[in-house]
């Protein structure tokens, strides 16, 4: 523990691509300071991310076309740090310091 | 997690999770993989042969692009010996299209092939902006659909090219086969499960008193061979390809609904790769079985056999890209359900009316019949299959009276739509300066109907 409010929150670079940027007002890449721990005291892990995204950074309401039944929506891939999502634990992976975590839309017109 | 290494070379680090059979690789074992796929696809199905010229229907979305990236690899790594080339269609939606034109044009320097962009207004003589202009939101990827398919065949012909290749993917032909087995229309899942289709030999149009949808090309469209080369791959692999390979493409939503029935099996397919990802080939190798089980049933030479191809749906594909898939999805969907909400309050229940019963011919008529059910109750909606629109089977397949494209009908889609938009034009507008409202209503519906119908025969 410590009083430090910079080891409270981990920097982490978030990217929407495949058209999910629209949702996220235009922007393809967000620099984000999350929260180390989730409400609960856990280590924040995707789970977490996703829903901090919803709450903090997606202005869109169309929070379903990101998020179906709590978990990411079927069609949209996640990278962390360039590996699919489910070589990683999924939802459960644990965010570290300067992890690079990718959305991309595989819904959208080809 | 402890990391996982590549399934292949044992040496990297894997970052793929491969859908079909949980292989796990690095992104350079990946790559090859892929790639290698395709071509054992090419190969095995004979789709191209030495010297051939080939339209790549490109839109600058994911999946034509990769098509190209591909293909050009493939056509220097193999030999294939063929030419490639770029087609476009240009449906003359502004702030959509525009966008990825300039994604096309950055594609055709970056894969050093030429590129010709076709649109629809010097095709048809109306841009998709001007039909929506006319029919309003709903139905209009009916027109974009039907135009887009004779738009790649008069493109085609227009560059000499023999053969069309078109980006459609695994989830796209899994999402076809469970449309049209929903539908209960087996004819049509037979012709559009097959890798190659043709559009036969066509006898010249009828006498000049007909007005064909081109002055310029209707005559000439010979023989185009359609086939898609990524068919067996999966949605997922082409976004991660084109990820991994730093490809150029864009990805928009059509600014105009697409069907929501097409829409709600994109997700279907969607929700099942997530429980079972096989279950996308699935349902493409289910469809093909079921299509030997047609009269005629097209794959039933099997693997490789290019003796018989077979002929092309004239109303194959959606709203969404030029290679004729649907931009799909829920976001599409959900928005697709605002604009018909609003349309049904506009309309009455104009748009809950199945037209069936309905003759395209008899527009007046219909405009009596529609009267009480527009402003009828939801119950008077027809349920169960659709009932007049079951496909004829392919045997039937003629030349449309107007224009001699291939049709299964005496008059094409795309003659039939532009009937009905040429005929409301005019009146329309004379309709617009009055104040009188019955009749211009009945107008407007008039040429929804023959909307409804194609969208029940639409793939
Ligand atoms: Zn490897
Ligand atoms: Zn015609």
């Amino acid at each position: 523990m410590t009083d430090n409010k910079s080891e409270d929150v981990i920097p982490i670079t978030v990217e929407f691509s495949g058209g999910l940027e629209m949702l996220f007002s235009n922007k393809r890449k967000h620099n984000l300071s999350i929260p180390r721990n989730d409400d609960s005291g856990a280590a924040s892990n995707i789970a977490f991310l996703v829903s901090y995204l919803c709450q903090n950074v997606m202005k869109d309401p169309r929070k379903n076309l990101f998020v179906l039944d709590e978990t990411v929506r079927p069609g949209i891939l996640v990278l962390i740090n360039d590996a699919d999502w489910e070589l990683e634990g999924e939802d459960k992976y644990e965010i570290q310091r300067g992890d690079n975590i990718l959305f991309v839309s595989t819904l959208h017109g080809g | 997690m402890p990391p996982s290494i590549c399934a292949l070379c044992n040496t990297n680090r894997a970052l793929i999770l491969r859908p079909k059979n949980h292989q796990k690789l690095c992104k350079p074992c990946f790559l090859r993989t892929f790639e290698t796929e395709i071509h054992h696809t090419i190969t095995s199905h004979h789709l191209f042969h030495r010297g051939e010229r080939i339209a790549i229907g490109a839109s600058g979305g994911k999946d034509s692009t990769v098509l190209a990236s591909v293909l050009k690899t493939l056509n220097e790594r193999y030999d294939y010996g063929v030419e490639l080339l770029l087609l476009s269609i240009d449906e003359g939606i502004k702030g959509y299209r525009d966008d990825s034109l300039e994604t096309v044009k950055r594609n055709a320097k970056q894969y050093d092939m030429p590129l010709t962009i076709l649109g629809y207004e010097e095709l048809y003589g109306w841009t998709m902006d001007q039909v929506v202009e006319q029919v309003g939101k709903k139905g209009n990827c009916t027109y974009c659909g039907v135009f887009r398919r004779q738009a790649l065949d008069r493109g085609a012909a227009r560059l000499g090219v023999q053969h069309v290749v078109t980006g459609h993917n695994a989830d796209d032909v899994a999402e076809t086969v469970l449309m049209n087995l929903l539908r209960g229309d087996l004819p049509r899942l037979s012709r559009t499960t097959s890798i190659i289709t043709s559009t036969p030999s066509l006898t010249p149009p009828p006498p000049p008193s007909s007005s064909p949808p081109s002055s310029s090309s209707s005559t000439c469209h010979t023989n185009i061979k359609r086939s898609k080369p990524l068919k067996y791959a999966y949605e997922k692999e082409i976004v991660l390809y084109a990820h991994h390979k730093n490809l150029d493409y864009f990805s928009t939503e059509c600014l105009y609904s697409p069907e929501a029935f097409r829409g709600s099996a994109r997700a279907l397919i969607k929700n099942l790769e997530r429980i079972r990802p096989s279950a996308i080939l699935d349902v493409v190798r289910s469809g093909e079985d079921m299509a030997k089980l047609v009269p005629g049933g097209n794959e039933a030479c099997g693997n490789g056999c290019t003796g018989q191809t077979i002929v092309a749906d004239e109303g194959e594909g959606g709203c969404g890209s030029a290679n004729g898939r649907s931009s799909g999805g829920e976001m599409a969907s959900m928005e697709m359900q605002l604009v018909m909400n609003e349309t049904a309050v506009e309309y009455g229940l104009e748009v809950e009316i199945t037209s069936g019963s309905l003759e395209y011919q008899t527009h007046n008529s219909q405009m009596s019949m529609l009267g009480p059910l527009v402003n009828g109750k939801k119950g008077q909606r027809p349920k169960g299959p659709a009932p007049t629109l079951r496909k004829a089977p392919r045997q039937t397949m003629g030349q449309c009276k107007r224009c001699g494209y291939l049709s299964s009908q005496d008059i094409c889609k795309a003659c039939v739509l532009l009937e009905g938009l040429n005929k409301s034009r005019p009146k329309n507008s004379i309709e617009i300066s009055s104040a009188v409202k019955e009749p211009q209503e009945s107008q407007t519906i008039s040429a929804t109907t023959s909307i409804q119908r194609l969208d029940l025969g639409a793939e």
